[in-house]
């Protein structure tokens, strides 16, 4: 059962490493949603007070202004007043539910082929296919995940000034629960599906939602309480809300029950979704 | 014990009966052909033998399993080879080999000897290390059946081996599968509406249609129930009807006349062909024209289904309705 599954994963992982443009386009994506959206957004800028306005103010209120100014953006947005920052952050979560996607895309493209076939009549374990589909999944995330860190960070990224190690690894273990819960879940989705424009109209349909509505690009606070109520059950919150704590520690501010509180969620989710997933998959590879 | 058993095998798929009460066993080192047209049955069939659909009805053994109770077992001794070409584009040829001994637990150190044998053994040695993006089709199918080899199945299933092929790779294929079959001793299932593919390759055939076996036997008892060779003849013009004297020759079972060409069934037309000539030459009746013709596949497939194969194929409004269920069920 591991044998096939490594062997399976591999096959997943060597298939896209073996296309270039496909690399290319994984490089290029991030460095056009950081460097467009996240970069266009200046976001003190957008809400200070013009300095002609401000020479009207009392001298001692001239002071007081920005910095009030700035501890508010920096309140609505988790500890930041660098947009990007916020922004870079919630991309590592966003680009999870993108890559997740593909684990769908993937099994359909094997039914079509008949590769599904091939590996439904060698005498491998059901659970394997769909183990090797999510780890593959998630392999590719935390890749991307890690190049979009990089990236973010060459471009500027504005750690807190008690980022260490452990917040690194923090980030990654919360993505990693992320991804493993979205893929399975766009697995099981995709399972019974025969036609991949199928899959990448469901795929889109609940990926701008799921994206959306949620932390990732705004802060949940200024959302309306509908859309907040969506914000508060979506994981890309909870990931995002985590990774973005860790991001951002610093000596000062750093909330360590509301992180555990996201972890507690992120968890939760994966462990749920993985075996939902794995049920569903099982019963639908399952002969008729 | 038979490599393959099936006992009135049957599958519906909501009202269309895919396959309709199958019977037949299949030797070791056999190779068994189903023959008929696209969405006869054939493709549900194999789907059936190697555990991926389970049958509505009946009962089959693979090795001696059986292939709804004891799947696993089925499918540790069998290979298929599909008929899309399922090899991993995005990979070489040795790569795809690779995947395929590790999802059937060849140990590496034999998995090596065998993937180099089974790749020399379809000629595909050189182009190994190449992605299989560049292989053209016939590449692929060899690739695919070389595949099937890595675990040394007992029963090799071969759906349409050559579907979209050209005539020449399609040769070639044949060449590998009859090799397959004398060097490794395996017994081969395999499905396919070429007439010549099921003349060339199979000890046995059954001819499908619409879900039923119509006939079984080996090509050339099949051609030979048909009632022997047929001999056309033409005679020089101004000579009289002569039916009745064709008719009373020894060697003679039978004479149509149609328009000025006699149709004259025989038995052993190479045997006869001379003799009825020279019979007829005494009797100084001369022959402008004289041709020996062989029963064919084709013509046993008309005379168990009422229509040529060919026709069969053409018939595109049942085919398309029997495909897209087929298609929609078999998922």
């Amino acid at each position: 059962m591991i044998s096939e599954t490594v062997a399976l994963t591999k096959r997943e992982v060597k298939k896209w490493l073996k296309n270039p443009f496909l690399l290319f386009m994984m490089f290029v994506q991030p460095v056009i949603w950081l460097g467009l959206f996240g970069k266009a957004f200046n976001l003190s800028g957008l809400i200070s007070v013009p300095s002609d306005l401000l020479s009207q103010l009392p001298p001692q209120l001239q002071e007081q202004v920005p910095i009030l100014l700035n501890q508010m953006i920096s309140e609505t947005f988790g500890g930041t007043t660098d947009y990007f920052t916020y922004m870079a952050a919630g991309m590592l979560s966003v680009i999870i539910l993108f890559t997740a996607m593909f684990s769908g895309m993937s099994i359909v493209w094997d039914r079509r082929f008949g590769f599904l076939n091939k590996l439904l009549v060698a005498p491998i374990s059901r659970g394997s296919i769909i183990f090797a589909k999510v780890a593959s999944s998630v392999i590719r995330g935390m890749f991307q995940a890690l190049l979009i860190f990089s990236i973010a960070f060459a471009f500027g990224l504005q750690v807190g000034d008690a980022f260490g190690i452990l917040d690194f690894l923090g980030i990654f273990a919360a993505l990693f629960l992320l991804s493993l819960g979205l893929s399975s879940m766009f697995l099981a989705i995709a399972i019974r599906i025969k036609r991949h424009e199928t899959v990448i109209a469901v795929a889109n349909l609940l990926n701008l939602p799921l994206m959306f509505a949620s932390n990732a690009l705004f802060p949940i606070s200024q959302m309306p309480k509908w859309l907040q109520t969506v914000a508060n059950i979506n994981p890309i919150s909870y990931a995002g809300d985590a990774v973005r704590a860790f991001i951002l520690h610093s000596n000062t501010g750093f909330d360590a029950a509301k992180v555990a509180a996201d972890f507690q969620f992120l968890i939760g989710f994966a462990l749920i979704l993985s075996l939902a997933g794995v049920l569903v998959a099982r019963t639908a590879l399952r002969k008729g | 014990m038979y490599a393959i058993e099936a006992n009135n095998l049957t599958k519906r798929f909501g009202t269309l009966l895919a396959v309709d009460h199958v019977s037949f066993s299949v030797e070791e080192g056999e190779i068994f052909g189903f023959l008929g047209p696209n969405g006869a049955g054939k493709t549900t069939t194999i789907n059936m033998l190697t555990t991926l659909l389970n049958p509505t009805e009946g009962s089959a053994k693979v090795g001696g399993f059986d292939v709804e109770k004891e799947d696993a077992k089925v499918r540790e001794i069998i290979g298929l080879v599909p008929q899309d070409l399922t090899v991993d584009e995005d990979l070489t040829g040795m790569e795809n080999m690779w995947l395929q001994a590790k999802l059937y637990h060849v140990p590496t150190k034999v998995a090596k000897e065998r993937i180099a044998e089974a790749l020399e053994l379809v000629g595909m040695t050189n182009a190994a290390n190449r992605k299989v993006e560049t292989y053209s089709g016939g590449m692929r199918k060899r690739l695919e059946l070389a595949e099937g080899l890595i675990h040394q199945p007992k029963v090799l299933f071969l759906d349409e081996p050559t579907l979209g092929l050209d005539v020449q790779t399609r040769v070639v294929i044949w060449e590998y599968v009859k090799k397959l079959r004398d060097e490794h001793k395996i017994t081969m299932f395999l499905t396919t509406h070429y007439m010549e593919e099921a003349d060339v390759l199979c000890d046995r055939i059954a001819i499908i249609d619409r879900g039923k076996i119509v006939a079984l036997d080996t090509p050339q008892n099949l051609k030979d129930g048909l009632g022997g060779d047929i001999i056309e003849l033409e005679f020089n013009r101004g000579i009289d009807d002569q039916t009745k004297t064709l008719g009373s020759l020894s060697q003679v079972k039978d004479v149509k006349k149609i328009g000025d060409m006699y149709r004259i069934k025989v038995s052993k037309g190479e045997k006869a062909l001379p003799e009825i000539m020279e019979s007829l030459l005494k009797m100084n009746l001369k022959i402008s024209r004289a041709s020996l013709v062989k029963p064919t596949l084709d013509q046993v497939y008309l005379e168990y289904t009422g229509r040529y194969l060919r026709e069969a194929q053409g018939d595109m409004g049942e085919i398309w309705r029997r495909m897209r269920t087929l298609r929609r069920m078999r998922g």
